[in-house]
């Protein structure tokens, strides 16, 4: 056998790579379901000679968390008021969430459903009998006054497998093809030379060829996703790509803004999800569609105990809401294991029964149950076959049956993210309307609204989907649609900024130099050892992932620990970061896919570092179930209910953090 | 869950630039080796088990195995999806076979609307294509 002293990818990386100039007026990057809103809406309000192009490092069909496709949209207003969305976001998020933001998306999100469904998205209906039809059996469109089958209040179910496809189809359409790059990485934003605090550019490199790619631009959208694979996962092996939020988003979207100055927000925020234990499916139709209910190891249906009343009524007012906010469902379930009476089941054979007993009760024969338990059967196997194939295997290799077995459920490793049930990401201003408070504030981080919405406090850049902050759950749906006022907003300012000419701070050779570093100290080193992943002079981003992924599980409240940390702990892990940022400079990379790699890893450490900041800055415990301190073992209402904004000065390389006041707009008595 | 290529039906997409698998790949894993004309997983531990790949492979040559750390061996989960809808098969380790199939599409490929060439009215309020009397918050 040779000696393993060889690159291992197929496309390899050489020292000097092309360079490639663009000058476009805005720059989308990202391809997922806000890239796609954006790239949907920014025609129909830019000026035909106005250049936009979209940079995406996969390709649009297949790019995103929806990728895989979902079984459900788990944001469609309809007829409710939302007022009342606001309400159910903010005691989700327990209080601290941006109100302005949350509304906004909730006025435009069912748009962008419509839009889905009239490219061709197929939507469940509830036909004349209140009986659940597939998206593809005849029946009025939402826009014709159709009847979606709910689960919850906010969701509705489709037939999802193609949901990304659907989506990125009119978004290459509308943006044209030609403006569409894909399998190229953007990895730093570029402030201009001349303005101050201007976004001018952005750099990345193709991973299908050696290309180094520099865009100077007037306006720019990143909405590159959350950040996965952070803290170490369950499954060390294999099964980590079986993340529960798309393997490949790498806090990007936070670290690039970041770096350029715009202001962070609820970095603390995280999400970490219980799902079924491994596959990672979905549990949100077995709760709300199937109606099963969680049970402990010793056969208790445990969430509806005095003793539960008793600990949710120390979280008031977010405890009394009659759907327990996400992060203290996890913290009851946390109770449980840490009590021993794990582990905790969702009880899908008591569910699926319940549904066929009902049937029988309301006269139904037997023939009949069977072609009703046939339908049934096949929805709960879609919920997972739409959007958690992994899911499905599982359960194919244990011989799982749900209609004669539980299925364990478990929280998962902790996730970043602004979209779903969580609020971590980026300060934006929200809609220059006069209902958004004014807040009285020379800083934009402490302002609501500068004159673009969705614009970071960086002039002309601008974020949606996971990267807008403190205003969670927005999903795939209420995503798009702030990419499709993001994109509106980029044609606002570049208009009024007609005169604005890009020119960027660093030369080329000097983007060219850091963007290839990793490939050149490869080239350099890899003679000094008979085996290319071990060598004293370089490190390999595999193995500098697993060392991030140690330091944060151990010390910043990851599943080691069931998310306890401390002040102590988390400025151990603090230390530990800022070494790993110092050795991922001695990264190496031998092909481009492991280039790719470690420049995912440089974006990875320096979200996961903002984390553990703001962690360190607030307190309190702020989201019981997601983390704990020890030290601040509460939620401390009358000390922390405010933002925590953190912002790192390009000029001076120092972070500041510093609590932001946190309004109501929406009445809070009743507070739900 | 990591797919994987059955060598005697992957003809490496006929030698093309790039293969169906490669350029659907949203995680950067599916590579064509060019000696052989096989393409292969560079990264399994990094699959997300999306199965784009399994989808969109013209010689239906792209399988997925459980992940070694926690799927017993002998099910298998495969997909034939269509313009309009997709059948899954679902292998059980004990040898049941389940088979289930759901629509994907109600309109034709390349059919979605993109409102080519409308444009909206003012870039001076917060109204989308399509909308008008936006509400505020009461």
């Amino acid at each position: 056998m040779a000696l393993p002293n060889k690159p291992k990818g197929e496309i390899l990386a050489v020292a000097d790579p092309q360079v490639v100039e663009h000058d476009v007026d805005i720059l989308i990057v990202g391809g997922g379901m806000a890239a796609c809103g954006a790239a949907f809406e920014v025609k129909k309000w830019a000026p035909d000679d106005m250049k936009i192009v979209l940079v995406d490092k996969a390709a649009l069909e297949r790019s995103g968390a929806v990728a895989q496709g979902l079984s459900a949209i788990n944001t469609y207003i309809g007829s409710n008021p939302i007022e009342s969305y606001v309400k159910m976001v903010r005691n989700d998020l327990m209080g601290v969430v941006r109100e302005d933001l949350i509304y906004d998306c909730g006025r435009h999100v069912d748009e962008s459903v419509k839009l889905f469904e009239e490219w061709g998205l197929p939507i469940w209906k509830k036909d004349a009998d209140g009986e659940n039809l597939d998206g593809a059996k005849p029946a009025p469109t939402l826009r014709e006054g159709g009847n979606p089958v709910r689960t919850g209040k906010w969701q509705i179910m489709i037939n999802g497998e193609s949901y990304k496809c659907v989506v990125a189809e009119p978004a290459k359409t509308a943006l044209g093809a030609d403006n569409i790059i894909e399998r190229v990485f953007i990895v730093k934003l570029l402030l201009d030379k001349n303005k101050a605090n201007q976004i001018a550019g952005a750099v990345g490199f193709s991973v299908r060829e050696n290309a180094v790619h520099i865009f100077r631009c007037k306006a720019c959208l990143v909405a590159c996703g959350g950040a996965v694979n952070i803290f170490r996962p369950r499954s060390t092996g294999e099964g980590k790509g079986r993340a529960w939020y798309p393997v490949w988003n790498a806090g990007s979207t936070y670290t690039m803004c970041a770096q350029v100055g715009a202001t962070l927000t609820m970095m603390e925020n995280r999400f970490t999800p219980a799902r079924f234990k491994d596959g990672y499916g979905p549990v949100g139709a077995w709760f709300l569609l199937f109606k099963a209910k969680v049970q402990n190891g010793l056969g208790e249906f445990y969430a509806n105990s005095d003793a539960v009343k008793d600990e949710l009524s120390k979280f008031m007012p977010y405890g009394q809401s009659p759907v327990t906010p996400t992060c203290l469902r996890n913290h009851l379930m946390l109770n449980e294991l840490k009590a021993g009476r794990g582990p905790i089941y969702m009880a899908t054979d008591v569910a699926l029964n319940a549904f066929l007993e009902d049937r029988r009760a309301k006269g139904m024969d037997e023939k009949e149950v069977k072609k009703f338990w046939k339908h049934l059967e096949s929805e709960a196997w879609e919920d997972f076959l739409d959007m958690s194939v992994g899911q499905a295997g599982l359960w194919a290799g244990m011989d799982i049956e749900p209609e004669k077995v539980g299925s364990e459920i478990m929280p998962t490793e902790p996730y970043m993210l602004g979209s779903h049930s969580g609020c971590c990401g980026i300060w934006t201003s929200g809609p220059e309307e006069s209902w958004v408070p004014d807040i009285q504030n020379p800083s934009r981080a402490h302002k609501y609204k500068w004159g673009y919405n969705r614009m970071t406090t960086v002039d002309g850049l601008f974020t949606a989907g996971d990267g807008v902050g403190a205003s969670g759950h927005k999903f795939s749906s209420g995503s798009h649609a702030e990419g499709r006022i993001a994109a509106k907003q980029m044609v606002k300012f570049c208009r009024d900024n007609a005169s604005f000419k890009p020119e960027l701070k660093q030369s080329a050779k000097e983007l060219v130099d850091e963007i290839y570093a990793p490939v050149r100290r490869y080239i350099e080193f890899a003679g000094a050892s008979t085996a290319a992943d071990v060598n004293p002079n370089y490190c390999k981003p595999a193995g500098l992932m697993m060392r991030l992924m140690k330091a944060t599980d151990e010390y910043g409240g990851g599943v080691a620990t069931y998310y306890m940390t401390s002040g102590k702990l988390l400025n151990i892990c603090l230390d530990l970061l800022r070494l790993l940022r110092e050795d991922a400079e001695k990264m190496a990379a031998g092909d481009l896919h492991e280039l790719l790699r470690c420049w995912e890893n440089y974006h990875r450490i320096w979200c996961v570092e903002a984390h553990i900041r703001h962690i360190e800055f607030r307190k309190e415990s702020r989201y019981p179930g997601f983390y704990y301190r020890s030290d601040y073992p509460t939620c401390d209402d009358e000390n922390w209910k405010c933002f925590v904004n953190s912002t790192f000065n390009p000029e001076t390389k120092e972070w500041k953090c510093e609590k932001v006041e946190c309004v109501n707009i929406i009445e809070t008595d009743p507070w739900l | 869950m990591p797919s994987y290529v059955d060598p005697s039906k992957c003809d490496g997409c006929k030698g093309g630039d790039k293969t169906a698998c490669m350029y659907i790949c949203p995680n950067d894993l599916m590579v064509l080796e060019k000696t052989e004309m096989r393409a292969y997983n560079q990264e399994p531990d990094a699959c997300w088990e999306c199965y784009s790949c399994v989808k969109i492979c013209p010689q239906g040559a792209i399988f997925v195995r459980g992940y070694d750390d926690f799927v017993p061996m002998g099910g298998q989960v495969h997909p034939m999806r269509s313009a309009d809808s997709i059948m899954w098969t679902v292998k059980f380790r004990n040898g049941n076979i389940k088979r289930f199939k759901f629509p994907v599409r109600t309109t034709a490929e390349g059919a979605a609307n993109a409102y080519v060439g409308q444009k909206g009215a003012s870039l001076d309020d917060e109204c989308l294509l399509l909308e008008g009397n936006l509400p505020t918050p009461k």
